[in-house]
């Protein structure tokens, strides 16, 4: 009676006519230890889609948050920032702000001072010149060396 | 929406993804690479997600349609050699064997089958979609997807018989 039905299924199941529950009763009879002989060949089949609908997929998917697009923008905007800054600063350097006489008077205080240091620096220069005068006494010193080469020819012998 | 709504929205389907994938492109990786694929196309269209009349149904499609794309890419002409998924299973009975070696069968037939016939197969016996979703899925109409499973049932069946009775008959 069971098989009979089976086999009706079975008809029905090879013509792509049954329903899912039908179908599903197919699967619960194949899963059986023993089926009818003439029926094996159906087992495997079953058993191969039984077993294929429960592999699973492992693999994590990197989920990007927008956030980094965020991020990405932003470094961009920095970047123009920046460029902008340096243009805008170096425009200000090229203006003329300051008059002819202003240059000059700036110009003529720089020289100034500038010259007051190098006069500075020439008093101490010479103050310091006299040095000089140990640098001939250590010459007039050298001849003490002198006293070496006896000295050798005494140990030699 | 957060990651987390997007993962209750993916979750339910994205194993029926991967098999798909799997049955058509065969190697696990290439597999795995497509689901990868699928998953972030609908993650970065998160905005009409909602406005999708069925999700599942559309990332199949969606599947499908890569797949198809990945076999006929210059990528898929090269040969390439695959590392089988061996599985690590423990050395039973005899019976175990002959078992799992007329499953391989059944998965070598399914991959002679055409294409189309494989994906209605995979989505109608395996993955136990109604008529009514693969024919949306697919974009057919249920009577020529009835044919084509009746067809592949039938090779299925005729040569899972062959190579059962081979060396007996």
């Amino acid at each position: 009676m069971v098989l009979n039905n089976i086999e009706k299924l079975l008809e029905k199941y090879d013509n792509g006519e049954t329903t899912l529950q039908e179908e599903q009763q197919l699967k619960n009879y194949f899963s059986q230890e023993t089926v009818a002989p003439h029926l094996e060949m159906y087992k495997p089949m079953f058993a191969y889609f039984s077993k294929s609908s429960k592999e699973q997929f492992t693999k994590q998917v990197p989920l990007k948050t927008k956030s980094s697009l965020y991020y990405k923008w932003l470094s961009v905007a920095a970047v123009g920032v920046l460029i902008f800054g340096f243009f805008y600063n170096s425009s200000i350097n090229n203006t003329d702000e300051y008059t002819q006489t202003e240059k000059e008077l700036a110009y003529q205080q720089v020289k100034e001072s500038l010259h007051f240091v190098s006069k500075q620096l020439n008093k101490g220069t010479e103050k310091v010149s006299y040095l000089g005068i140990i640098n001939t006494a250590g010459t007039q010193v050298d001849y003490l060396k002198e006293f070496n080469h006896p000295l050798r020819r005494i140990f030699k012998n | 929406m957060t990651q987390s709504d997007f993962l209750t929205i993916v979750t339910p389907f994205k194993d029926k993804v991967f098999r798909l994938a799997k049955r058509l492109l065969v190697s696990t990786e290439e597999a795995e690479d497509a689901t990868q694929e699928v998953m972030i196309k609908l993650w970065k269209n998160k905005k009409n997600i909602k406005n999708y009349k069925n999700v599942e149904a559309f990332s199949m499609t969606m599947t499908k349609n890569f797949c198809y794309d990945k076999l006929k890419s210059k990528q898929a002409q090269n040969l390439k050699i695959v590392h089988n998924n061996y599985e690590d299973t423990q050395v039973g009975l005899q019976k175990q064997l002959e078992d799992s070696d007329s499953l391989d069968w059944v998965g070598k037939i399914m991959n002679g089958l055409p294409e189309q016939q494989k994906l209605i197969v995979q989505l109608r016996d395996i993955e136990q979609y109604e008529f009514k979703e693969i024919a949306q899925m697919l974009d057919m109409n249920e009577t020529a997807i009835r044919v084509a499973l009746s067809r592949a049932r039938k090779t299925i069946k005729e040569q899972l018989t062959n190579t059962h009775n081979y060396g007996i008959k």
